[in-house]
C-alpha cells in the first residue's frame, strides 16, 4: 500500500506540471486586458505603459517560466521562512506571485480567504452528507414509499433550482421580509464569545442552507441508489435468513457496503470546497475563493487565475489518489499493488 | 426525519428572533456597499473609480470638485487664480499655498515636499501609473518653502486645475511612498494596502477584493469640530448592485451603496419601501441627436466625409429651416419626464454645468404648428402628395440610428412621430452598443462613421472645464478614412466663428471669463444645428439609508468626497 501510494504521488508530478501548462495557456490566450475595467478617459499610451509595467506583454514562455519560479520556489521559501521564523539568502530580492490588480501576493490573498470559504461551503458539505445518508438509506429500504416518493421529490427539486434563485428567494423571506437573517456576509466578524458565534451562524444560516440543498440532494441519490442496490444481494437474504434482526441487516451489512462509493463521491467532492461556491458566495457577499476567482476573471488578473486554479487543480489530483486509497481500505477486495 | 428537520429549522428561527434581529443602525460606524469590491488603496495604481473612491475615505487632493464642478480647496488655502497671483501672467505656471495646520494620521507635518514627490512618483517612466495622463504638459513642480508648490507648464495653460486636484490624484505621504518609485511601485504591498493620509479616517484593515474597515483619523484637522462623525466606515465590497440597493433600502442593512445601475421600476419599488432614497449626481452627459451635414447615400463613394469646399454636403439638412422644424417638433420634456424620469432632466442646451455656462438664450419648447408654418413659408412643401415634403427634389427621409436599448428605442418612436407630424418621414434603426461604440474602422456601424442621416448618443466630460469637450467639435477633426474615422467630430462640425472663440478660450483665464465662452459655443453648436440636444442626464446614481445624513452626491468627483460631514440622524 505504502508503495503504491508512492507511486501514485510521483506519477502525479508530471501531470501536474502538464495541468499547470494547459491552465497557463488557456488563461494567458483568452482575450482579457488587465487595463479593460480602466475609466475610457485614460489613453491608450497609459494602458500600454501600465501593461508593461505588469509584465502583461512579455512573451509567453517568459511569463510561464516566471510563475513556475514564483510558484514553486520563492511562495514555499517564503512559507517555510513566515512559519519557522528563519531567513534565507536572498531574501529581499525574492519575487512571489502578485497579482495584477491589487498588486499583492495571490498566496496571502488565498489564505486570507480560506476561513471564510471553509466555515460556509465546509459546514455546507459535512451538514449535507449527514442530511443526505440517512435520507437515502431509508428512501431505499422503503423504496416507493410515501418518505421515498416526497424524498424524491424534494431531491429533484433541490437539484434542479439552482443557487442564485434558491438564494434570493431565501434573502427575500428571511431579510427582507422576516428580518431575521442578514443578507451581507461579515467577514471580519471574529467569533470569541457567545454572541459572536451566534451572529456568525446567524450570518452563515442562508448561505449554508442554500449549498446543504443542493449537497444533499446530490448525495441522498447516490446513496439511495448505491443502497437499492446492495439490498438485492445475496448476502442480505443470508443475514436475514440467519435471524438477524432488520436493524442490523440495514445499518450493518447494507450500509456498510453502499457506503464504498459515497465515500469515493465524497472524497472527491472535497476539493471543490476550497474552489469556493462561486453563485452563493456571490449573492451572500461571502467573498471566498470563489468570488476572488470570478473577479480576477473579470479583471484579466492572469497571476491570479492562474494560481487559483492551478492550487484546485492540484487538490483534485490529491485527493483522487485519496479516493483510490480509501477504496482500497473500505473495500477488502480490492488490493493494491 | 423531515418532521426533525422541519421542528429543528422552526426552532432555530423562533430562538433568532428571541435574540434581538432586526438591524439597527450604529450610531458609531457607517456601512458602504460597493458591488464592485476594492482591490487597492492608491488611485495611482487603481483599476476602476472603486479603487478610487476606497482610497479617497483616507487621502486627499489640494483641491476637490464640488458638485456644481467649482474647486474647493482641501489641502489648500485657496484656489489659485490671476487676482491671488496663484496663477502667472501668461499662464504657464500655477502656485498653490498649502494649509500649515495639516499633519498626516501618523503625526507628522504635511509640507510641500509631499506634494512634489506625489508629480515624480506617478509621473516615473518605469511606474506604469494609472492617472500619468492628468500630468501631462508638465515641465517641473517645485517646492517653494515648506508650504507652496509650483506647477510650470510646457504651455499656457488657462485651466491648470488637472493635476493634484479631485481624487483621482490626491498627495501621498513621501515619508511612505519614497521607496516605491518606478519599478518597485508595485512590490510596496503595505503602503498600497495602508496608505497613511489626511483624510477623515485610517485603514484599520484592507482585505483586498473584499473590505476595508477604516477608524477615525484622531489628527484630522477639522477633529476639534468633532469630525468625522463617525468612529469607524465599513467599505464592504462584493455582490452585485440589485441586492446592495436591497441591503439599504429594504433590510436596512448598510447605509450607502453605490452606482445603482438597475431598472428604475425595479429601483423605484424598492424606494417605495420607505427606508432609504436615492441620489442622483449631475456632471457633463448630454444625450443629444446629431445632423449629419454630409452626403450619406450608399452609393457615394465619399459617404460620410466632409469636404471643405462643401462638394459633399447633405442634399437638405444642410439647409437651416428644415432642421430648425425638426427640432422644433421635438417636446424634450416629453422623453426627460416618461423615458430617463430621474435620472435626466429635459434641455435645449449642449453644455448644462457649470451653472454660469448655461445658456438661456435657445428656445426648444414643442411649436409642431410653428414648424410647419415655417417650411410651408420657405416653399418646403409635399409636392407629390405622399404626405412628406420634398426639397430641391429630395424627399425629406431621413434615416435615424442609436444603439440598442430599451430607452433609446423608445425615444426614437417619440421623435419619428413628431416628425412625420411635420412632414418628415423616418426611418428608424438600432445597432448593439457593442458595435455602435466599438470604433471598428472596418464597420459600417459606428457612431463615428455615422452613415446615417441624423444619430442619437450621450457624450460628456469628466472635468467642469469644457474647453476639451467644446474642443472636440472643432473643424478638422472630423472622423475621415484619413484619420481611420477616429476624429472626435462626429458632426463634422465647421463654423470659423466657433474655431474662434477655441482660439480665445485657450488664453482666457477665470472661471467666469471661460464659461462665457462656453456658453457662446454652446449656442453656436445648438443654433448652427450641429445637433438637437434632448436630455441632460445624471452620472451616477446611489442609495443611502433615511438615518444617514450629509450625503452629497458629486458627478465630478468621487462620492465620498465629503465623507467627513456624514452623520447619523436621530431615528
Amino acid at each position: 500500500m505504502g508503495q503504491y501510494i508512492v507511486r501514485r504521488l510521483l506519477t502525479a508530478i508530471p501531470t501536474i506540471l502538464v495541468i499547470s501548462f494547459i491552465i497557463f495557456a488557456v488563461v494567458d490566450l483568452s482575450p482579457s486586458d488587465p487595463t479593460g475595467n480602466l475609466p475610457l478617459t485614460i489613453p491608450p499610451e497609459v494602458r500600454q505603459k501600465i501593461r508593461e509595467a505588469l509584465g502583461a506583454d512579455d512573451p509567453f514562455v517568459v511569463k510561464y517560466v516566471k510563475w513556475l519560479q514564483q510558484f514553486f520556489i520563492s511562495e514555499p521559501l517564503n512559507l517555510i521562512e513566515t512559519s519557522f521564523g528563519i531567513t534565507f539568502p536572498g531574501s529581499e530580492d525574492r519575487v512571489r506571485v502578485i497579482s495584477w490588480a491589487t498588486r499583492g501576493p495571490v498566496i496571502d490573498i488565498i489564505a486570507e480567504r480560506l476561513p471564510q470559504t471553509i466555515w460556509v461551503v465546509g459546514s455546507s458539505y459535512i451538514l449535507g452528507i449527514l442530511i443526505a445518508v440517512p435520507v437515502g438509506v431509508f428512501s431505499a429500504y422503503r423504496q416507493y414509499s410515501v418518505f421515498d416518493q416526497v424524498g424524491t421529490f424534494l431531491m429533484m427539486v433541490g437539484f434542479s433550482v439552482p443557487t442564485f434563485f434558491t438564494g434570493l428567494m431565501f434573502i427575500i423571506i428571511f431579510s427582507v421580509n422576516l428580518k431575521w437573517f442578514p443578507s451581507v456576509y461579515d467577514t471580519t466578524l471574529v467569533v470569541t464569545d457567545i454572541e459572536t458565534l451566534q451572529l456568525q451562524l446567524r450570518q452563515m444560516f442562508m448561505p449554508v442552507t442554500v449549498l446543504t440543498l443542493y449537497t444533499t440532494a446530490q448525495m441522498s441519490r447516490y446513496t439511495r441508489a448505491s443502497t437499492l442496490e446492495n439490498l438485492q444481494q445475496d448476502y442480505i437474504r443470508t443475514a436475514r435468513s440467519k435471524g438477524l434482526t432488520e436493524r442490523v441487516v440495514v445499518t450493518t451489512h447494507a450500509v456498510r457496503n453502499s457506503l464504498i462509493p459515497v465515500v469515493t463521491l465524497i472524497a472527491l467532492g472535497i476539493p471543490g470546497i476550497f474552489a469556493g461556491a462561486l453563485i452563493t458566495e456571490q449573492i451572500f457577499r461571502v467573498n471566498g475563493i470563489g468570488q476572488y476567482l470570478i473577479i480576477a476573471i473579470q479583471g484579466g488578473d492572469l497571476p491570479t487565475v492562474q494560481t487559483v486554479t492551478f492550487i484546485f487543480a492540484v487538490l483534485v489530483v490529491l485527493f483522487n489518489i485519496v479516493a483510490d486509497v480509501l477504496y482500497g481500505i473500505l473495500d477488502p477486495r480490492v488490493t493494491y499493488t | 426525519m423531515k418532521t426533525k428537520l422541519t421542528l429543528l429549522l422552526i426552532v432555530i428561527m423562533a430562538l433568532s428572533s428571541v435574540f434581538g434581529i432586526g438591524v439597527a443602525q450604529d450610531m458609531n460606524e457607517v456601512t458602504i456597499l460597493y458591488w464592485q469590491a476594492a482591490s487597492i488603496l492608491n488611485p495611482y495604481l487603481s483599476s476602476g473609480t472603486k479603487d478610487n473612491d476606497a482610497s479617497a475615505i483616507v487621502l486627499e487632493p489640494l483641491a476637490n470638485f464640488g458638485p456644481d464642478g467649482s474647486l474647493v480647496p482641501v489641502l489648500a488655502t485657496e484656489i489659485p487664480a490671476p487676482e491671488n497671483g496663484g496663477i502667472s501672467e501668461d499662464l504657464t505656471s500655477i502656485t498653490w499655498t498649502l494649509r500649515d495646520d495639516v499633519v498626516w494620521s501618523d503625526g507628522t507635518p504635511f509640507t510641500a515636499e509631499d506634494v512634489v514627490f506625489t508629480y515624480e512618483y506617478c509621473t516615473h517612466p518605469e511606474g506604469g501609473c494609472v492617472q500619468s495622463d492628468e500630468f501631462a504638459g508638465i515641465v517641473s513642480v517645485e517646492a517653494m518653502g515648506m508650504h507652496q508648490v509650483k506647477i510650470t507648464f510646457d504651455a499656457p495653460k488657462p485651466y491648470p486645475f488637472l493635476p493634484l486636484v479631485a481624487q483621482t490624484t490626491p498627495i501621498l505621504q513621501k515619508a511612505q511612498f519614497g521607496e516605491c518609485l518606478g519599478a518597485e511601485m508595485a512590490a510596496c504591498s503595505d503602503a498600497n494596502f495602508g496608505p497613511i493620509g489626511t483624510g477623515p479616517f485610517m485603514v484599520e484593515e484592507f482585505r483586498p477584493n473584499d473590505v476595508v474597515s477604516y477608524v477615525r483619523n484622531p489628527n484630522f484637522r477639522d477633529a476639534d469640530m468633532g469630525k468625522p462623525f463617525f468612529d469607524r466606515v465599513i467599505f464592504k465590497g462584493g455582490g452585485d448592485a440589485e441586492s446592495a440597493a436591497r441591503a439599504v433600502l429594504e433590510t436596512g442593512e448598510a447605509d450607502y451603496a453605490w452606482n445603482l445601475q438597475i431598472s428604475p421600476a425595479v429601483l423605484d419599488a424598492m424606494e417605495a419601501a420607505g427606508n432609504g432614497q436615492i441620489a442622483v449626481a449631475f456632471g457633463q452627459a448630454i444625450e443629444t441627436i446629431w445632423i449629419n451635414p454630409t452626403d450619406v447615400s450608399p452609393d457615394n463613394p465619399n459617404r460620410s466625409v466632409w469636404m471643405t469646399d462643401g462638394s459633399n454636403a447633405h442634399p437638405f439638412l444642410t439647409n437651416k429651416t428644415i432642421t430648425q422644424a425638426m427640432s422644433m417638433a421635438i417636446d424634450t420634456t416629453i422623453i426627460a419626464e416618461q423615458l430617463y424620469g430621474r435620472s435626466g432632466y429635459a434641455t435645449c442646451n449642449f453644455i448644462n454645468a457649470p451653472a454660469a455656462a448655461v445658456s438661456t438664450n435657445i428656445d426648444c419648447s414643442q411649436d409642431i404648428a410653428g414648424a410647419i408654418a415655417l417650411l410651408d413659408e420657405a416653399g418646403i412643401v409635399d409636392t407629390n402628395g405622399d404626405g412628406f415634403r420634398e426639397y430641391n427634389g429630395h424627399e425629406l427621409r431621413v434615416q435615424y440610428q442609436t444603439s440598442t436599448n430599451a430607452v433609446r428605442q423608445n425615444t426614437q418612436a417619440l421623435i419619428k412621430q413628431w416628425w412625420s407630424e411635420i412632414g418628415v418621414d423616418t426611418e428608424l434603426r438600432n445597432i448593439d452598443a457593442a458595435v455602435y461604440f466599438g470604433g471598428d474602422p472596418g464597420s459600417p456601424d459606428t457612431f463615428q462613421k455615422f452613415y446615417s442621416d441624423v444619430e442619437m448618443y450621450t457624450t460628456g466630460s469628466s472635468s467642469p472645464d469644457m474647453e476639451g469637450f467644446l474642443g472636440n467639435n472643432r473643424c478638422g477633426q472630423a472622423p475621415t478614412p484619413d484619420n481611420n474615422w477616429t476624429g472626435s467630430n462626429t458632426p463634422r462640425f465647421c463654423n470659423d466663428e466657433y474655431d474662434a472663440i477655441l482660439d480665445e478660450l485657450s488664453a482666457t483665464a477665470g472661471e467666469a471669463a471661460r464659461a462665457a465662452l462656453f456658453l457662446r459655443l454652446n449656442d453656436i453648436l445648438v443654433q448652427e444645428s450641429a445637433l438637437i440636444p434632448l436630455v441632460y442626464r445624471s452620472s451616477a446614481a446611489s442609495a443611502f439609508h433615511n438615518s444617514l445624513g450629509g450625503v452629497e452626491m458629486n458627478g465630478w468627483d468621487s462620492e465620498m468626497w465629503n465623507i467627513e460631514d456624514w452623520y447619523r440622524l436621530d431615528m
